[in-house]
């Protein structure tokens, strides 16, 4: 909360230079991102693939990996997901929808077992491996956007069928009128319950837990590493691949180049602030949405840039001031314990 | 067609684009060699770039720009030095933040500045140096600093004081500290090194087009990262593989009226790197305490 | 008298722990002084604090009776203080000179080594101490006890008057051992003054001139080496008489349950370890393994619990081939290093308890864990194993040594394998907490379990054991019964000077 609070102040000082009244400026961007329906459901919409990108970086985490790859990941899945869409066109939906989603899934997934294999098997720091791996999704799929797949002069493919697309919420719920949030919001909640009761009630969840903490023991445990290595990345990739549901068959029924604008790195930020648990990550998913559809609302008195700015300086005073705490409140154990030893 | 490759234009060109991944990818060397891992480079590239653009632009005169490239690398560095080395935090978020803080910075910045948060208004360039023509491709003072950079760097890493003691502190903290050494010191030192070199890297790349466009720095920080590795941590090895890179990319540009698909050969950076890594084409060896924070023992 | 070095009331704390309590210290100059004590007696403590690397909370710290403060390495090493620490701190990819070197460079003005000079200055120290070694060579490719050296070499080059070293003997070859007493004589002789931390008495006895003795963060006495004995220095050590041989109640069986069949294997760096070794183990019957550090007895473990891949030869248990099979082999394994490699030090006592044990069908399905059965085992196990606090949630991390170490002993024995294998299952253990582990033991011994003993500590395996094999560059040298030798007998197997048949 402190490190929330303390972005915002900074933020406050930024908006202080252009020469803006923060407090015009907030009162705005809060009013707008959750004094209405409207907005709640754009913040939603926005929170969606953070939630997936989010899972994606915690679950590698829990695992003792880093998976930068999301990016990488997001856009091969979400490239499969609409090719998919547009060419099985007589699927009915209740079929067409989950192929849809699982060649996303599937696609990220083998995004992130390479770099999972290369580290099980040659040891190969994931940390820069899934890097490249980002660059080389870029490659591949602009490639095909732009030289294969393409609608003319544009830069996205085809049109999905109507068939897979995914249903708005405005459907059921009237209120959210005009938001894009739809249907591939319970996905992503769904999956964090699935990613909740992997981690702690079964096997996997405890091995790879333990591969986490303490990989040395894991292995005297009986634990193959190499394997679970793979099959983390694989599930980080398949969550993040999943992003494609929510942009590809809910909002603009098709690919297009550059559509994710740093999805996977944030993901690595909601991870952080929600300590790795699924239920954190809804939490910093609608943090970091109202950010980014904050700084939307408010581009008319400030550069809408002001979302990146506070994203980042939140990621730092995170990860300082948890390290910067937790040495404060040892030590002033330490000096309780000895003033009672005194 | 092929002999546009062998031609001074050519080499000329190669060099140019191997200027931006030279001078970070040696920067970076210094980081790591220190045990300070730097995905940061490629932000420092961009705030660099940004600060040399407005330095030119408000003063008209391309080598405070450059200063000023150069001064915003090292205050990035120093922010990258100041939480992983001082507060020891974690190297790759910080990492991250920092690229994430510089795409935010330099937009909101340009918009405040130039009226558009995507590019810049034109600036000078340099002037040629009038250097004797037996050495023409040395006129760019750019590519006669890479390479003065690159030799005092080899010579700094591997027979100085300094350079032993950032090795030590990469390889083996404890030790060096058990000698004396003050390890915080050398890494903010290696830290900030990165950050000067970057940050020239960042001003050639401003000088070079005359205008600051948004988010020019297009991964050149990562393949520098990825040349450093290839290059085994050492400069000479990095600037050759930087080296190969500006060929690769110079090659596609040459070619790229004739053939489809040469997008990607510019993956090929990327992909060697993941091979060097898994020890295909010679094992790389990164220093041993890469990425982790120096913690005094307890008891 | 005049002492060199002279600590008063030294008490340093770390968070609960007092490490020293009131340690008054001396040593004479030009004398070779001997710390000794248990784990976790203080004696690192107290060097690192003369070293320079802690502060004490108290106390003061007279150097050739000057009040001195030594807040860095830096400021000891100015005052001519050197240590050794029981890690080496040498960096293997860099050079002996460029090691030797570091912090304390010969530049010229523009900062560049004088790497000639230094090499030079570095043969001249090398022979004036008899302490040959290549002063180009890496360090990576030096054996320990030329590593050793260069860390002699580091403390000569910065003129250390006062050498301290800690605990340098156990990874060293008898002969190195002989070859690094020398040389401290030497030192001595040139008037250096020496501190040796260690806990083997015989080393106490061979080579000082005074000892002092510490338990429990405080100085137990001070005295000459000449008029103390080996068996009084135990005494003072642990407290109490050492008794060094236990009854044992049953004879072995006489049928074998582990069989180790011409194993071969090789260390991490690719080099053979283990070569062409086989062992039997009966029911009821411990088997003690006596070597020196690093002569295939880890290797060999490994092989055994399923860890690392043999080259050659295989390993049978109650006649069953356990190489082939995926399944990791029925072994309880007690590990060397608790924290490292026995417990994952930030999950619960719970989740420690099936750590091994969670693929077993009891504990979890393919898609499920089964919560209840963790939970009502830790509940079990906490109470027959007395482990405290009994808080199932609680993190291991929180936990005593003593009681980490019986977490594991309760999840290992419980898995009621016909084999165990303790690794060094006391070391770091207070007295009590010793006791317990021994005590186990040997109710698996009674029990009929196969049990391998590894241990650096001798008195422990001659206590413990029926037979021990003593191993010596990843070969069986001899196998004796444990009641008919002794320390001494075993020292010069494990030394390699004696080969097997000869």
């Amino acid at each position: 909360m402190l490190a929330l609070l303390l972005s915002f102040i900074i933020g406050g000082v930024f908006i202080l230079l252009i020469g803006k009244d923060p407090f015009v400026v907030y009162a705005m961007f809060f009013s707008q991102t959750m004094g209405s329906w409207y907005g709640i459901g754009q913040v939603l919409f926005k929170a969606t693939p953070l939630i997936f990108t989010g899972l994606s970086a915690a679950i590698s985490f829990r695992a003792g990996l880093f998976n930068i790859g999301a990016e990488g990941q997001l856009i091969i899945g979400s490239f499969l997901v609409a090719m998919v869409g547009c060419t099985f066109s007589s699927l009915p939906s209740f079929l067409l929808i989950p192929c849809a989603l699982l060649a996303g899934a599937l696609g990220g997934a083998l995004w992130g077992a390479i770099p999972g294999f290369l580290k099980a098997k040659f040891g190969a720091h994931e940390v820069i491996n899934t890097i490249m791996m980002n660059f080389v999704a870029a490659g591949v799929i602009s490639y095909l956007v732009t030289n294969v797949y393409s609608v003319p002069a544009t830069v996205h493919t085809p049109q999905i069928t109507a068939s897979a697309e995914l249903l708005r919420l405005d459907v059921f719920a009237s209120a959210f009128h005009g938001s894009p949030v739809n249907v591939s919001l319970f996905i992503a909640l769904a999956a964090c319950g699935g990613v909740y009761y992997l981690l702690w009630r079964t096997r996997f969840g405890y091995e790879l837990r333990a591969i986490g903490l303490n990989p040395i023991a894991a292995e005297y445990g009986g634990i193959s590493i190499a394997r679970r290595t793979v099959l983390t990345l694989a599930l980080a990739g398949a969550l993040a691949g999943l992003v494609g549901g929510n942009f590809v068959l809910g909002y603009k029924h098709y690919y297009e180049l550059g559509f994710s604008e740093g999805i996977g790195f944030i993901g690595i930020a909601v991870a952080l602030l929600a300590r790795n648990h699924p239920i954190g990550i809804v939490l910093a998913s609608i943090f970091f949405g109202i950010l980014e559809y904050g700084s939307l609302t408010i581009n008319t008195m400030v550069p809408k840039e002001l979302s990146n700015i506070l994203q980042a300086i939140v990621i730092l005073f995170m990860i300082t001031l948890t390290k910067f705490l937790s040495r404060w409140t040892t030590h002033l154990q330490e000096c309780i314990v000895q003033d009672s030893n005194v | 067609m092929f002999d546009s490759l062998i031609s001074f234009a050519f080499l000329s060109q190669t060099l140019r684009i191997s200027i931006p991944y030279a001078l970070p990818a040696i920067g970076g060397t210094f980081s790591e060699r220190g045990g300070v891992a730097n995905i940061a480079l490629e932000g420092i590239l961009l705030i660099a770039a940004f600060a040399t653009t407005v330095g030119t632009f408000w003063s008209n005169d391309p080598l405070i720009g450059i200063c000023c490239g150069v001064g915003a690398g090292m205050v990035t560095a120093f922010l990258h030095g100041i939480i992983s080395v001082t507060l020891k935090a974690d190297q790759i978020v910080s990492g991250i933040a920092i690229n994430l803080l510089a795409i935010g910075v330099t937009k909101f910045s340009c918009q405040l500045i130039f009226n558009s948060s995507s590019n810049s208004a034109r600036i000078v360039g340099m002037e040629k140096w009038n250097f004797p023509s037996s050495i023409p491709l040395l006129e760019n003072p750019f590519v006669a600093g890479t390479v003065v950079v690159l030799i005092i760097a080899h010579v700094v890493l591997f027979r100085t004081r300094f350079g032993l003691r950032l090795r030590s502190v990469g390889e083996h903290p404890a030790a060096a500290e058990s000698l004396g050494i003050n390890v915080s010191r050398v890494r903010h030192a290696g830290v900030l090194i990165s950050g000067v070199l970057a940050g020239a890297g960042g001003a050639w790349l401003a000088i070079d087009q005359h205008s600051f466009t948004d988010g020019m720095s297009a991964g050149r920080g990562f393949i520098a990262l990825a040349a450093l590795i290839i290059g085994k941590w050492t400069p000479l090895g990095a600037a050759g593989a930087c080296l190969l890179f500006g060929c690769a990319e110079s090659i596609s540009i040459q070619l790229q009226s004739s053939f489809h698909g040469l997008q990607f050969i510019q993956l090929i950076p990327y992909i060697i790197t993941m091979f060097v890594l898994a020890g295909f084409i010679g094992r790389s060896i990164p220093p041993a305490t890469i990425g982790i924070p120096y913690e005094k023992e307890k008891h | 008298m005049m002492f060199s070095i002279n600590m008063q009331h030294i008490s340093k704390r770390f968070g609960n722990l007092r490490a020293n309590d009131g340690v008054n210290f001396s040593v004479q100059q030009g004398e070779i002084h001997a710390l000794v004590g248990e784990n976790g007696a203080g004696k690192s403590t107290l060097m690192n604090i003369l070293y320079g690397i802690h502060q004490p909370d108290e106390g003061s710290i007279l150097l050739n009776e000057n009040l001195v403060k030594l807040e860095t390495p830096a400021r000891a090493i100015s005052f001519g203080i050197g240590m050794v620490h029981q890690h080496f701190m040498l960096i293997p990819s860099l050079t002996v000179t460029e090691n030797i070197i570091l912090g304390n460079e010969l530049t010229s003005m523009l900062g560049f080594i004088n790497s000639s000079e230094a090499e030079r200055t570095i043969e001249q120290l090398s022979d004036r101490y008899r302490l040959p070694v290549n002063p180009r060579a890496r360090v990576e490719s030096l054996s320990v006890g030329q590593q050793q050296r260069v860390e002699l070499l580091k403390l000569l080059y910065r003129n250390a008057e006062i050498l301290i070293l800690d605990e340098p003997t156990p990874v060293l070859t008898p002969q190195e051992v002989e070859e690094l007493f020398h040389t401290l004589n030497n030192f001595k002789s040139m008037g250096k003054t020496v501190i040796l931390i260690t806990h083997k008495l015989s080393e106490v006895m061979a080579i000082s001139n005074s000892v002092t003795v510490m338990r429990r963060g405080k100085v137990v006495t001070r005295v000459d080496t000449v008029s103390t004995s080996q068996i009084e220095l135990a005494r003072l050590m642990v407290g109490h008489d050492v008794e060094f041989r236990t009854v044992k109640t049953s004879p072995p069986s006489s049928m074998p349950v582990l069989v180790v069949e011409g194993v071969s294997a090789q260390s991490d760096r690719h080099l053979p370890a283990v070569r062409n070794l086989s062992l039997s183990i009966a029911g009821g019957e411990i088997l003690g393994i006596a070597a020196i550090e690093g002569n295939g007895q880890s290797e060999l473990i490994q092989v055994i619990t399923g860890l690392r891949k043999p080259t050659a030869g295989k390993v049978v248990i109650k006649g069953q081939e356990y190489l082939s099979s995926r399944h990791h082999p029925p072994v309880s394994h007690i590990p060397e290093d608790r924290g490292k490699q026995g417990l994952v030090l930030d999950f619960t006592i719970s989740e420690n308890l099936i750590l091994g044990r969670h693929q077993e069908k009891n504990f979890s399905g393919l898609f499920r864990l089964f919560n209840e059965k963790v939970e009502s085992n830790a509940k079990q196990l906490i109470q027959v194993y007395d482990i405290r606090p009994p808080t199932k949630h609680l993190r291991v991390r929180n936990l005593s040594g003593g009681n980490q170490q019986k977490v594991i002993i309760a999840r290992e024995l419980s898995k009621n394998a016909p084999v165990i294998v303790a690794n060094h299952p006391t070391r770091g253990l207070d007295i009590w907490a010793i006791e317990f582990v021994h005590s186990s033991l040997l109710r698996e011994r009674t029990n009929g379990k196969a049990i391998l003993l590894v241990s650096s500590d001798l008195e422990e395996l001659l206590k413990l054991s029926d037979r021990i094999a003593v191993m010596y560059e990843g070969e069986i040298v001899t196998i004796v019964e444990a009641k008919n030798t002794t320390e001494r007998e075993l020292g010069i197997y494990m030394t390699g000077a004696v080969k097997r048949g000869a």
